[in-house]
């Protein structure tokens, strides 16, 4: 099986942030805007991440 | 003016208390629940019946640590003596029962052959840490330190 880098982040993202909204919360409501709000950043950090090493390659 | 203060001060204590224990089971209880939520993924939210949020759990575990095979990663073995390697170990070992299946199939790349399967190696290893955290959660249910 062969996956793309932003395929790994997308993923890895995804069921990290699916665990800690469950256990890092009590009301399920506040645990779906937790685990979304971790997915946003992960993700996010990544590419704010994969900018500034491009920037500081260029 | 007294009385009123006093209420607002009782009221106020009793938000503030920390309600440990309330709705806590046994001990005994409570150490299963941590020990079978280490073994199988969301085990310890079954016990408490907590079904969806263990399914979710389950899902999200297993499928991090099989696409972690899928991408042909590595599961660390105890006695390598690097201490990263150990580290790495430990993180596999959260896994609980799913480790010790890889290693009797004989699951897992011994050395990193491509590119992705640095992240393979990786995904496994957060997995199993997710996983200590998923039970160390449905312990803190089962002791009532989370209130639900």
């Amino acid at each position: 099986m062969t996956i793309s880098h932003f395929g790994a982040v997308l993923l890895f993202s995804l069921f990290t942030s699916v665990v800690f909204g469950i256990t890092q919360r009590s009301d399920p409501r506040m645990m779906i805007r937790f685990g979304a709000f971790c997915f946003v950043l992960f993700v996010g950090g990544t590419i704010a991440g994969s900018w500034v090493m491009w920037l500081i390659k260029h | 003016m007294q009385p009123q203060t006093d209420m607002i001060a009782g009221a106020m204590t009793t938000n503030v208390q920390a309600p440990a224990r309330v709705a806590g089971k046994s001990s005994s209880m409570a150490t299963m629940v941590l020990f079978a939520g280490w073994l199988i993924p969301g085990a310890g939210h079954f016990l408490l019946r907590k079904w969806i949020r263990g399914s979710l759990l389950f899902l999200s575990i297993v499928t991090m640590f099989t696409l972690g095979l899928a991408l042909k990663g590595k599961i660390y073995s105890p006695n390598t003596g690097d201490p990263l390697d150990i580290l790495n170990f430990a993180g596999d070992l959260g896994m609980g029962i799913l480790y010790v299946l890889a290693r009797v199939f004989d699951l897992g790349q011994v050395t990193v052959q491509v590119a992705t399967a640095d992240y393979g190696t990786k995904f496994m290893v957060v997995a199993g840490l997710l996983n200590i955290i998923a039970a160390v959660d449905a312990h803190s249910l089962a002791t009532g330190r989370k209130v639900s």
